[in-house]
């Protein structure tokens, strides 16, 4: 009896289709996030984050309806974030079905919003998105979808951000997103030591074997990938049944 | 029977909605205590703070109408925070007095392991169960929480451990509580939900 590491599948939208890119560019569309909901729901993933990565303020109803729509699908956690800038977005996107909220370049603006929503919804709703890139002997936060530097070193902003409330870290390496090379074991080990919350690897995932290092040497606590699922690279039922044959603990869909 | 979703104002009230519909069953949210009064079976479903919860229960007289439904003998469960609320006290807030119908305080899992306990785990059942009735042994459930019942052994039918032993799952004539999520727990927590039904019903 002990905690089962997550396997979590994750939608990137522009509000209403799916879309993905490498590090962070070039976009395409890759779906509806509706039937992927349904079919990750199905296929035993453990959670499923949206996101809205345009994050415009005039496409802000249509997220919320994807996120309504996705919902309706669900029987396990929802995280929604992309664009969450006061506790009114935030309450927005729970009331519409999200049971966690991501937040990222606001918080690093505004850490204070990050203490906001853990009051108001609870340490286990808030998810901090630190998005990370090596810089000589650390990890540079990144934000504005990976572009910008925060000129912060990821370590200490992770650990700030827990201190404020969050109860979640979803660490993306923006030097693995979208390579397909593997999780940034080290960034992971780094974060996932250092703090005393989940951490969830993000970020370069393709091979079950990937998988199976973050887990058992990158010590993260549930591992998050996007296109590998849509384009069916991976199931997630074959994936679980992968790192099960290899004792690493896992929800089995039945 | 309809099922009376108490809305507190904040939680996961849709979430359990949802789960219902996809049940079949009819549910209905409020949060007036005339409405608690009338019900005829009560769920709770919390999330987010313990002071939120009881205070917003105080603030909208809902505390003692739900404690004569439940002496009266309606069917109620509750749902995460909805089953710490049933105890006497919690270290979350220790100023503020639960619904003292379970012996024992909520308190804080040990720091020596990460927190919050957020995730699927498993169950160990120490008595029978009505509602883990045709649930698989080593079934997971979705937990995500801070603070538990860890010295309340004494109602619990199953009990989970994350840095400490605590009640995952209580049961008590028609009290019954879940410190995990069933509407978050895919079907293993369909299959619960659809047990307290058919044992209300």
């Amino acid at each position: 009896m002990s905690l089962a590491h997550r396997i979590i599948p994750c939608l990137d939208t522009d509000g209403a289709r799916v879309v993905k890119g490498v590090n962070f560019v070039g976009l395409r569309d890759a779906g509806d996030p509706v039937a992927l909901a349904a079919r990750y729901n199905a296929e035993g993933a453990d959670e499923l984050v949206v996101l809205d990565i345009a994050a415009s303020r005039d496409r802000r109803p249509t997220f919320l309806e994807t996120i309504r729509h996705v919902a309706d699908e669900l029987a396990i956690p929802l995280t929604a974030g992309g664009g969450i800038r006061s506790l009114d977005d935030a309450r927005s996107v729970v009331r519409a079905g999200a049971d966690k909220v991501t937040v990222n370049t606001a918080a690093v603006a505004r850490p204070e919003l990050i203490s906001e929503l853990s009051r108001e919804f609870g340490a286990q709703a808030v998810v901090l998105a630190v998005d990370a890139k090596r810089l000589d002997d650390h990890w540079d936060v990144m934000v504005r979808g990976g572009r910008d530097s925060a000129n912060r070193d990821a370590l200490v902003w992770a650990q700030q951000g827990v201190e404020l409330g969050a109860g979640e870290i979803l660490l993306t390496s923006v030097d693995r997103d979208g390579t397909q090379l593997g999780f940034d074991t080290p960034l992971t080990v780094a974060i996932s030591r250092g703090v005393n919350v989940p951490v969830i690897a993000s970020g370069g995932a393709k091979l079950p074997e990937h998988f199976a290092e973050i887990f058992s040497e990158g010590a993260a606590d549930a591992a998050l990938a996007a296109s590998i699922f849509h384009d069916n690279v991976q199931s997630i039922r074959e994936l679980k049944q992968y790192l099960a044959a290899r004792k690493i603990e896992v929800r089995l869909p039945c | 029977m309809k099922v009376m979703l108490i809305d507190y104002g904040a939680g996961n009230v849709t979430s359990v909605e949802r789960a219902m519909e996809r049940l079949g069953a009819a549910s209905r949210r409020s949060n007036s205590p005339e409405c608690i009064a009338k019900a005829e079976a009560l769920l709770l479903p919390g999330v987010g703070h313990y002071a939120a919860l009881i205070r917003a229960l105080d603030e909208r007289a809902l505390r003692a109408p739900l404690l004569e439904a439940i002496k009266r003998g309606v069917p109620f469960l509750g749902v995460c925070l909805g089953l710490q609320a049933l105890y006497e006290t919690s270290d979350e807030a220790c100023e503020l007095s639960g619904l003292n119908l379970l012996p024992g305080s909520v308190r804080s899992l040990p720091s020596t392991v990460k927190l919050p306990h957020m995730g699927w785990n498993q169950l160990k059942l120490t008595r029978s169960s009505r509602l883990l009735e045709g649930i698989s042994a080593d079934a997971y459930f979705y937990f995500a929480h801070s603070f538990a019942a860890t010295n309340a052994n004494g109602e619990a039918v199953a009990i989970c451990n994350h840095g400490a032993d605590f009640a995952a799952v209580i049961e008590k004539q028609n009290i019954f509580g879940v410190q995990f999520h069933p509407e978050k727990s895919a079907d293993a927590g369909a299959r619960l939900l659809q047990n307290f039904l058919r044992l209300a019903a």
